[in-house]
């Protein structure tokens, strides 16, 4: 079984580690928490990828390249998540492990060490972060935001939230707006560079063999030069318990596209006065999380309304998304059985096979993250930020004795709130 | 059962060629709470002629896929896929152009779970009308990939490279093609190859070997079957039929995907080589770690979309390269430009040690992964080797060889060019 130590490394430095001797490989991630808005968005954005772009050590991508290839080739990406109004930004690395590699070499301490120089001394010029970097990775910020058009599915999701949250920070996109990414500078950036490091809560986890002790002094000493000044707050997200007011609001872009693409906000409502975060994983799941779900069984296979169809919660916001595609005039359809499905859940018609599938279905699936040194990673993560407590085993176990009571209490709450729907650009809306 | 040992690597193999032919492979993993099967077929989406019994069948793109959706539907109406999902296993399958594979993923109720892979797969249940619904499904599967930039490039440029190799068009086969499928072509190509010496399970878990085999055995024990022969594609001209094609749609930025043939023929352990050189010679040559890599990035030629990849499928070979920039030409010529003074000089003898390291280390990190596991134990099965032998052979590979790779392979003449550019007016 797993040992989970979870220490106060620093000021504002929180080391979660999982020790683990099944595994191949360790991971190794430290995350700033900090908030997500509109002014920060792109700067957010663009900082691990500037910082990755070379240290005071390895001044260039050759030379980091050069470093990890001594380390066997370990990665050390860029990461950046969204996570309700919290934008969680840093370095996730994964690397063999020592013990299979000629000569049984010390991996751990190579790529902490060289993820603190990432994060506490990159490369600069006259004491900012290097304006060609800041410049072409800029330019990569904005040729990505460009490039949302290219996943259809992701698209329509980005404009739902953004409309369903606007004038919000929830509802600006994670890497930020066009406008906002080509303000970027090398003197904003290095501010916020500088402010990031100075006050922002860091997250470090790590996964593997090595005892917690040995892992904390080497994460300690490789993140020793860590001014812990001015430190902000964990920064919280802001759920949403609020119902909509009046009617749906609906979005239609047209494209040159061969199907239409539905995408539904809903608002959980006031079930998040009180989350109960295993009943929201199971009602999701029992609704169109899974390949047992009503969602897929019913609109999807029974019915033949749509191509795909899925929902997924959002815990951290208190919203619930369903995505869809389906020919384009077959929109309404969709929209009115999803709507009828949920209604279903409310008034409790839910079969024995059904909620154990929903059940099965979560457990196994929290059971094998376990076994999974990344998805274990964001599992941590998510929990720092929603404050929860508790071992994954016992969330299975609670899992496991959700009732359909609760899950019509979710359902009865839920409520649409906007719709956007993609479809072609030749048909004309009546 | 026979014990495989992989000590360096601290993996083992429960191996079993079973009376039917099927071969069975355990690799244990001891404290995993997880455990996989993954039951492969040795046919895909570019086996489309053969001949079974005396008699040559030519058979419509997507035929392959087409069966592997059906599969899943029993003749009790239970379809199989709802069936392991409603215990929690996480099951799925996919065709590739040389091999069908069905699996599942669970921490609960294994052998209950295998029992059911091992039926559905083995016995098919087609009715015309069952299999005109799963065609429309297919169908909008189709158009939907159609809408993907990426896709749609990639199919473009293996069109250019191959005149006549099956590979050229998309497992999923076109909306024209699935019309020709009926029932009776899935139970034909379900009997010509779903045999069980054409087939590998493979196991990785905290499980008992023992009666993995056993249960296996049990399962195919009146299958004793003979395998259609695949007939193989015409051969292919030495340069590319097409260099270039291009298209329009609604993407961000300009992308394009450039690639060549390669050495096609090799079996066992001389493709791994092969791919291992492919592997060195182009990540050294344009990978994120090379001078070329950081030249072009930094001169804002490349983002990090920008890549080198090889692949080795059913009879064909090929290298490819490519990602979003605002000029295609300067970076093809670069890439040629660096190829050819590698072929002449060679890589830096620190650089490529070094290249070498991070190849060793992938394929370490590659054995946490319980699909990456199945997957190349059972493409190794096909091929004739050990997928835990291929590590040693990483040694072997020399600069000569990665030198020779690029000076023969990656030439201007050799390479085609597919581009995706932005819609004028979106």
């Amino acid at each position: 079984m797993d040992t989970v130590t979870e220490l106060e490394l620093m000021r504002g430095v929180r080391l979660t580690c999982v020790r683990a001797d099944r595994f191949k490989t360790g991971c190794l991630s430290m995350t700033f928490l900090a908030p997500h808005t509109k002014k920060t968005a792109a700067l957010n954005a663009v900082l691990p990828y500037v910082l990755r772009r070379g240290t005071a050590r390895c001044p260039d991508t050759e030379a980091l390249a050069a470093a990890l290839d001594d380390l066997y080739g370990a990665r050390i990406e860029p990461a950046i998540r969204k996570r309700g109004e919290v934008a969680a930004l840093g370095f996730c690395a994964d690397f063999p492990d020592g013990a299979f590699l000629p000569g049984k070499i010390d991996v751990l301490s190579g790529v902490a060490g060289l993820m603190g120089e990432l994060i506490l001394s990159p490369a600069t010029f006259g004491g900012r972060l290097r304006a060609e970097t800041v410049e072409t990775e800029r330019e990569n910020l904005i040729d990505d935001i460009n490039a949302e058009i290219n996943d259809k599915r992701s698209y329509v999701a980005l404009r739902l939230v953004e409309s369903m949250y606007r004038g919000q920070s929830y509802g600006v996109a994670k890497l930020g707006s066009l406008a906002d990414a080509s303000r970027v500078t090398v003197f904003n950036l290095t501010r916020h560079y500088k402010e990031i490091i100075s006050s922002a809560p860091l997250e470090v986890f790590y996964c593997g063999a090595e005892m917690p002790e040995r892992v904390a002094a080497v994460v300690k000493s490789s993140l020793s030069a860590l001014p812990r000044l001015g430190m902000c707050p964990m920064p919280g997200t802001a759920v949403d318990a609020g119902t909509p007011t009046g009617s749906v609001k609906r979005g239609v872009e047209r494209m040159d596209v061969t199907q239409g693409r539905l995408m539904m906000g809903f608002r959980l409502g006031k079930v998040m006065e009180e989350p109960d975060h295993a009943a929201l994983t199971v009602f999701n799941a029992l609704f169109g999380g899974s390949v047992t779900s009503k969602l897929f069984l019913n609109v999807r296979e029974k019915l033949g309304l749509c191509y795909y169809v899925s929902s997924a919660v959002d815990r951290h916001k208190g919203a619930m998304f369903v995505s869809a595609g389906m020919d384009f005039d077959r929109e309404r359809d969709v929209e009115e059985e999803v709507l009828h499905q949920l209604q279903a859940i409310a008034e409790g018609d839910v079969g024995e096979r059904e909620l154990e599938g929903a059940k099965k279905c979560v457990i196994s699936s929290i059971l094998t993250s376990l076994d999974d040194p990344m998805g274990l990673e964001s599992l941590y993560l998510d929990r720092a930020i929603l404050g929860a407590h508790g071992t994954m085993t016992a969330l299975a176990k609670r899992c496991g004795r959700v009732t359909v009571e609760e899950l019509s209490r979710i359902a009865a709450s839920a409520k649409l709130s906007h719709t956007y729907f993609l479809t072609s650009g030749e048909e004309v809306e009546t | 059962m026979k014990k495989l040992e992989f000590p360096r690597l601290g993996e083992l193999i429960w191996r079993e060629e079973l009376e039917s032919g099927l071969r069975v492979s355990v690799v244990p993993k001891p404290g995993f709470k997880k455990a996989m099967a993954f039951l492969a077929v040795n046919y895909g989406g570019a086996d489309r002629s053969f001949e079974l019994q005396g008699q040559s069948y030519h058979t419509p793109a997507g035929v392959a896929h087409f069966l592997e959706h059906k599969l899943f539907e029993q003749e009790d109406g239970v379809n199989a896929l709802t069936a392991l999902s409603e215990r929690g296993a996480n099951a799925n399958a996919f065709t590739a152009p040389d091999m069908t594979a069905y699996h599942f993923e669970c921490a609960d109720m294994f052998y209950e779970n295998l029992e059911l892979l091992l039926k559905f797969v083995r016995e098919p249940y087609f009715t015309d009308e069952s299999v005109e619904r799963e065609r429309a499904i297919i169908a909008h599967e189709i158009r939907m990939t159609e809408d993907d930039p990426d896709d749609a490039m990639y199919y473009a440029l293996l069109r250019c490279l191959y005149e006549h190799s099956p590979i050229r068009e998309s497992v999923a086969g076109t909306t024209e093609s699935i019309e020709k499928i009926t029932a009776d072509t899935l139970y034909t190509c379900h009997r010509a190859f779903y045999t069980p010496s054409n087939m590998a399970l493979v196991v990785v878990g905290d499980v008992d070997h023992r009666r993995v085999a056993d249960m296996a055995g049990e399962a195919f024990s009146d299958m004793l079957v003979p395998t259609a022969k695949k007939l193989p594609p015409k051969p292919e001209g030495p340069l590319p039929a097409v260099t270039v094609t291009e298209r329009e749609m609604d993407v961000g930025a300009p992308m394009f995907l450039a690639g060549a043939r390669t050495e096609p023929d090799l079996r066992g352990l001389e493709s791994v080589r092969h791919e291992l050189t492919a592997s060195l010679a182009l990540s050294g040559l344009m990978g994120s770690a090379s001078r070329l890599y950081r030249e072009l990035y930094d001169g804002g030629l490349i983002n990090e979309t920008f890549g080198c990849d090889f692949e080795n499928t059913a009879g064909a070979a090929h290298l490819t390269f490519g990602g979003e920039t605002r000029d295609i030409q300067k970076v093809c010529l670069r890439v040629f430009e660096a190829a050819a003074d590698v072929a002449a000089r060679g890589f830096d003898p620190a650089f490529f040690e070094r290249r070498r390291k991070t190849v060793l280390g992938g394929a370490i990190r590659a054995l946490n992964s319980f699909d990456n596991i199945c997957y190349n134990i059972a493409a190794g099965s096909f091929a004739g080797y050990e997928y835990f032998d291929t590590v040693d052979v990483l040694g072997t590979v020399t600069q000569e060889d990665a030198r020779a790779f690029l000076g023969t392979y990656l030439t201007p003449d050799r390479c085609a060019v597919s581009v995706v550019n932005n819609k004028p007016n979106s």
